[in-house]
């Protein structure tokens, strides 16, 4: 616990505020996946976890270390880029094979191939 | 004073992100089918890595990026090999 004695108190509180707000939203997000009742609205609660808490929690630490070594320092960026641009590929993927599992099952919670392009059909003319 | 502060903060936050990883990791054992243990899979690798984050802040090395930057990388991989499975897994059966 060497770390950050020399750290002014705004940049302290800044740290510790970014930090808690990340991880209660990161919290709330995981508690919408435990307490949600179908799996397609599950899989939206979670993102709350990669979109601010990860942004939060990270800015937290770029700012942590920056004041700490006086210099920028900004490796969380690249975390920041990397996480936003695969969380949604991934999530795409499992939803559409979720999608296509219930639709081989004949599950009626979910709308057939014919009535989504009848609906794209209406919604042209 | 002020570093008591963060470390206290950062404790309670590390609390918090153990208690969502105990979320997802309910997701990942009970299921109930495969796509929900799939998507606890994911926000497990993703709490995984804040975790290692606020790690880092607490004692001060930047020696955690990397190993945040794998488990990110791993935890992409994982979550679209494992939908990949699900979708072609059922058109041989």
């Amino acid at each position: 616990m060497s770390a950050g004695e020399n750290l002014p108190v705004w940049a302290a509180l800044l740290t510790a505020l970014l930090v808690l707000v990340g991880a209660t939203v990161t919290l709330i997000g995981s508690l919408g996946l435990l307490r949600l009742r179908t799996f397609y609205a599950r899989v939206h609660a979670p993102t709350l976890g990669t979109t601010v808490g990860m942004a939060s929690i990270l800015a937290g630490s770029a700012l942590f270390f920056s004041v700490n070594d006086a210099r920028p320092v900004i490796h969380e960026i690249l975390i920041a880029v990397f996480v936003t641009l695969t969380t949604p590929v991934t999530l795409m993927l499992l939803v559409r094979a979720a999608l296509y599992r219930d639709r081989t099952e004949g599950s009626r919670d979910v709308p057939t191939a014919e009535m989504v392009e009848s609906a794209l059909l209406r919604a042209k003319e | 004073m002020s570093i008591a502060i963060l470390t206290g903060v950062i404790a309670i936050a590390q609390i918090l992100l153990g208690l969502a990883m105990c979320c997802a990791t309910y997701r990942l054992v009970v299921g109930p089918r495969a796509q929900d243990r799939i998507l606890g899979l994911d926000t497990l690798y993703v709490n995984a890595m804040l975790m290692l984050v606020t790690f880092g802040i607490r004692t001060g090395s930047t020696m955690y990026f990397e190993a945040v930057l794998i488990i990110g990388l791993l935890g992409f991989v994982a979550t679209v090999a494992l939908a990949k499975f699900l979708m072609r897994g059922e058109v041989i059966e």
